[in-house]
């Protein structure tokens, strides 16, 4: 009640003018721009991409848009998951071989199983990482082993199946057919779970903790805990992010793609500070947009794949680059 | 509940922490009435800051206990520690960098209009709280630090070194502030290294040296100052200064100048500085925060270029594009933020060996026995304490700086910038780093000193120069650079009818009275 007697009074200075909230989203809103672009030049370059282009790139785009929120939920706090890739992997393999041949209701719950699942390889992670003090980079990435290790003991090669409902969630447009369902998907989970935990107490209490451990203690925020949680959160977002390779593909998978790597690169584009505190998700999945439709543009343009990937690179370090430049200009 | 306890509203009783052999307090009790603004006073070393550990839970007692309003109380984190009525405001900001003051003041649960009331009377009128706390100055992020404390209603507030940062004319505010808490329902436990402070705000004071309480002064009496010194030290120590050695100062100047600038101005702040300083004298700079001294050194010692004017060693134009190339001409910094200067995880040793290990031609392989001498005679000069030389951050703060300064002895210095270098260091140490001013001004060297605390300028300076507006608008001698001159000539002022604190109290902002002044001067 309190809460909203001293939000709706019009105090001065509480209310962010429009000036603020365009720079603090700059880099947001430069990749959006930046993503208008790459659209425009796709339809120059194949002037037949249409409804059936964005439906595929919303496909392909969905599993590593979920990667890259659960490595920005590591990264804010300071972290860094080296095993989302290997949590995806055997989340998937157990939705898999799970879903197989059983009902539909039956998949339902599997889904949550699932979901806990991944909030409990998490929790591991985390307290792995805050309890034994052995940096993050060097346990995650022993668990990157664990958790592969533990995905091709459920399934040794990729096998399973997928409800019905669950593929069709992935699939197929959405209203019209310019809207593909993946990308409402996507939406969704970011709209169901991350905006209400960055308006809430424990989202600020991430942020700050990646900012500035030792202030944030002293805000009373227990670091520990915080640091779990945001883990917790990886593994959760690495979870879905493993069902929707089992919806999109309708099998499990138990090695695991390049998801790990790449979701550092987008978290690295998405204007998320490597050393903690500052950027949001919406930056990392457009950066995963970007790096996916400049992969697409150079298909068309039947450049080399090898080159395609050399490309690929430089295009990053060009735009962190470039980004830097602008920001350092900015902060005189 | 026995009837005693119940008088105090904060009750440490023979609370005792060790490192492993170190012991960092022995047996210290501490008790705070109802109402009092009560000073927790001790050298470094002493266990003053691992008393505010036990105190506000970020450190567990081996033994004793804590009562709060005769309650028994075992606080585990900060966050416990408020919860049974504790709040502290430490030296360092404890805002988060990353987060608006708005969020700030959300993540710690503070309600917002007790919060810009305090803002209010703490002289701070325009503060837009969607600023990111990063991008604000260290005073306003303390004040904002005082304000969400006080907020909070704690029954206890803790300052830590408060007023260390703080120029003149908030600390006066701050100052009111704490004083106004006096004889209300709730205390104050205020820290601080200024006498003048603790004579100013305090009821009592709980002295501590080497891990025990070794003594109460009721501060308002009239020898308290000097009982409380003589307590944290151990022995009587002689007035501070010697008026013999002062009139000696400053009356010889010893061949052309060693650092000349002529007309220095940056992008903000600085706009025309010129003075000289010769080999052999201590040059002090005065000035009140943000009049231009922070780019004045951040260009002297090569980290900064300047917009305008030039710098001149030994007679010949320099342009310093890196740190490096100012220590090459032999000119060095002591930054006030030890963390700025040192290499934290690394030992003592390396630390003072860096700046001439450092250099090109000796990138080869380290020379030990080369080093180890001229670092064997940097720790004795300064007698370091080298007990936990495993790591620099193991160290007191005091001697933290004086690592800092070690490093250029050990390397050779012609001139030596300090930029605050006792900020927040107990007063043991500060009467070491003076005479070491001193003694390297006598050995030839031209040093020049910033300083927070108008008391150093006569302790270590031959003259000093008053910065104001980015241009220099004084210059006192020593014998005549006491502290209400001092005072008098950072504000700008030169009329003997007003006193800077009566305009510091009269006028809300900056603004009309740096007009005043500037009218006056033309």
């Amino acid at each position: 009640m309190t809460a909203t007697v001293t939000s709706s009074k019009p105090t001065t200075g509480t209310r962010r003018p429009v000036g603020t909230v365009l720079r603090r989203n700059g880099w947001t809103l430069g990749l959006l721009g930046i993503l208008a672009l790459l659209l425009v030049i796709t339809k120059i370059i194949q002037p037949s991409y249409g409804p059936g282009g964005v439906q595929g790139l919303a496909i392909s785009v969905l599993p590593l848009a979920l990667a890259a929120v659960a490595q920005t939920c590591a990264v804010l706090a300071r972290g860094i998951d080296l095993s989302i890739g290997s949590m995806m992997a055997l989340t998937s393999v157990v939705s898999a071989s799970l879903m197989e041949d059983r009902s539909e209701g039956f998949a339902v719950l599997v889904v949550f199983g699932v979901l806990l699942l991944g909030l409990a390889i998490g929790a591991v992670n985390g307290a792995l990482v805050a309890f034994t003090r052995v940096p993050d980079i060097v346990v995650t990435l022993a668990m990157l082993f664990v958790w592969a290790g533990c995905a091709l003991l459920v399934l040794s090669t990729p096998g399973g199946g997928s409800a019905a409902w669950l593929s069709s969630l992935s699939r197929g447009p959405f209203l019209t057919q310019w809207i593909p369902r993946a990308a409402v998907v996507l939406i969704v989970v970011i709209a169901v779970i991350w905006i209400p935990l960055r308006r809430s107490r424990l989202g600020l209490s991430l942020y700050a903790v990646g900012s500035d451990p030792l202030a944030a203690f002293r805000s009373g925020v227990s670091v520990t805990r915080i640091k779990i949680f945001s883990y917790m959160l990886a593994g959760l977002f690495s979870a879905i992010a493993g069902l929707s390779l089992t919806a999109t593909t309708g099998i499990g998978t138990p090695v695991p793609g390049p998801y790990t790597l790449l979701s550092v690169a987008a978290v690295v584009l998405g204007g998320v500070s490597l050393a903690g505190g500052r950027g949001g998700v919406f930056g990392p999945v457009i950066a995963v947009v970007i790096l996916s439709l400049i992969r697409t543009d150079m298909t068309f343009l039947n450049v080399d794949t090898n080159l395609a990937t050399v490309a690929q690179g430089l295009i990053l370090v060009g735009v962190v680059m470039v980004g830097s430049l602008i920001q350092l200009r900015r902060d005189r | 509940m026995t009837g005693g306890a119940t008088d105090y509203l904060l009750e440490a009783t023979d609370v005792s922490k060790r490192y492993g052999a170190v012991v960092a307090l022995k047996s210290a009790s501490l008790r705070v009435l109802p109402g009092e603004v009560h000073a927790l006073m001790g050298a470094n070393g002493a266990g003053k800051s691992t008393l505010v550990k036990i105190l506000t839970g970020g450190v567990r007692p081996d033994e004793g206990t804590i009562r709060v309003r005769g309650t028994e109380r075992s606080a585990h984190s900060p966050a416990e520690a408020r919860r049974s009525g504790l709040v502290s405001v430490y030296q360092e900001p404890a805002l988060i960098p990353d987060l608006d003051i708005i969020s700030n003041l959300r993540l710690t649960q503070t309600p917002i209009e007790p919060f810009r009331d305090w803002i209010a009377r703490l002289g701070v009128e325009e503060l837009d709280l969607t600023r990111v706390a990063r991008q604000m100055p260290l005073a306003s992020l303390r004040i904002i630090d005082l304000a969400r404390a006080l907020a909070i209603e704690p029954d206890v507030l803790m300052l830590d070194e408060m007023t260390a940062a703080l120029p003149a004319n908030l600390t006066e505010r701050v100052l009111e502030t704490v004083a106004g808490l006096r004889g209300g329902d709730r205390s104050v436990i205020f820290i601080s290294h200024r006498m003048i402070e603790i004579a100013a705000v305090c009821d009592r004071a709980t002295v501590l040296r080497e891990g025990e309480t070794v003594g109460v002064v009721d501060v308002g009496d009239d020898d308290s100052a000097d009982r409380i010194v003589e307590s944290m030290l151990g022995e009587i120590v002689e007035d501070l200064v010697d008026r013999s050695v002062l009139d000696g100062r400053g009356a010889e100047r010893l061949g052309p100048p060693r650092l000349e600038v002529r007309g220095l101005g940056a992008e903000t702040r600085l706009e025309d500085v010129s003075f000289v300083v010769h080999p052999g004298e201590v040059v002090g700079v005065v000035a009140l925060e943000g009049q231009g001294q922070d780019e004045l050194f951040d260009i002297l010692s090569g980290s900064a270029r300047p917009a305008s004017g030039e710098v001149l060693v030994d007679g010949e134009e320099v342009s310093f594009r890196h740190p490096a190339d100012a220590i090459r001409e032999g000119v060095v910094f002591v930054p006030a933020d030890r963390a700025e200067a040192l290499l934290m995880q690394r030992p003592v040793r390396d630390n003072i060996a860096l700046p001439f290990s450092a250099r090109i031609p000796h990138w080869g392989p380290i020379r030990r026995k080369q080093e180890k001498p001229r670092v064997d005679e940097a720790i004795d000069r300064l007698q370091i304490d080298i007990r936990a030389q495993s790591e620099v951050r193991f160290l007191s703060g005091g001697n933290q700086q004086k690592v800092t300064i070690a490093r250029w002895i050990a390397s050779g210095l012609d001139t030596l910038l300090c930029f605050d270098p006792t900020r927040g260091i107990d007063i043991r140490t500060k009467h070491q780093i003076y005479p070491l001013l001193r003694e390297l001004a006598a050995a030839g060297a031209a040093v020049l000193l910033y300083t927070s605390e108008l008391s150093e300028i006569q302790l270590a300076c031959d003259r000093a120069i008053v910065i104001f507006g980015g241009e220099v608008v004084a210059e006192i001698r020593a014998q005549d650079a006491d502290e209400s001159s001092l005072l008098r000539a950072a504000h700008n002022l030169r009329s003997e009818d007003l006193l800077p604190e009566e305009i510091v109290a009269g006028a809300g902002s900056d603004e009309p009275h740096a007009e005043r002044a500037k009218g006056e001067r033309e």
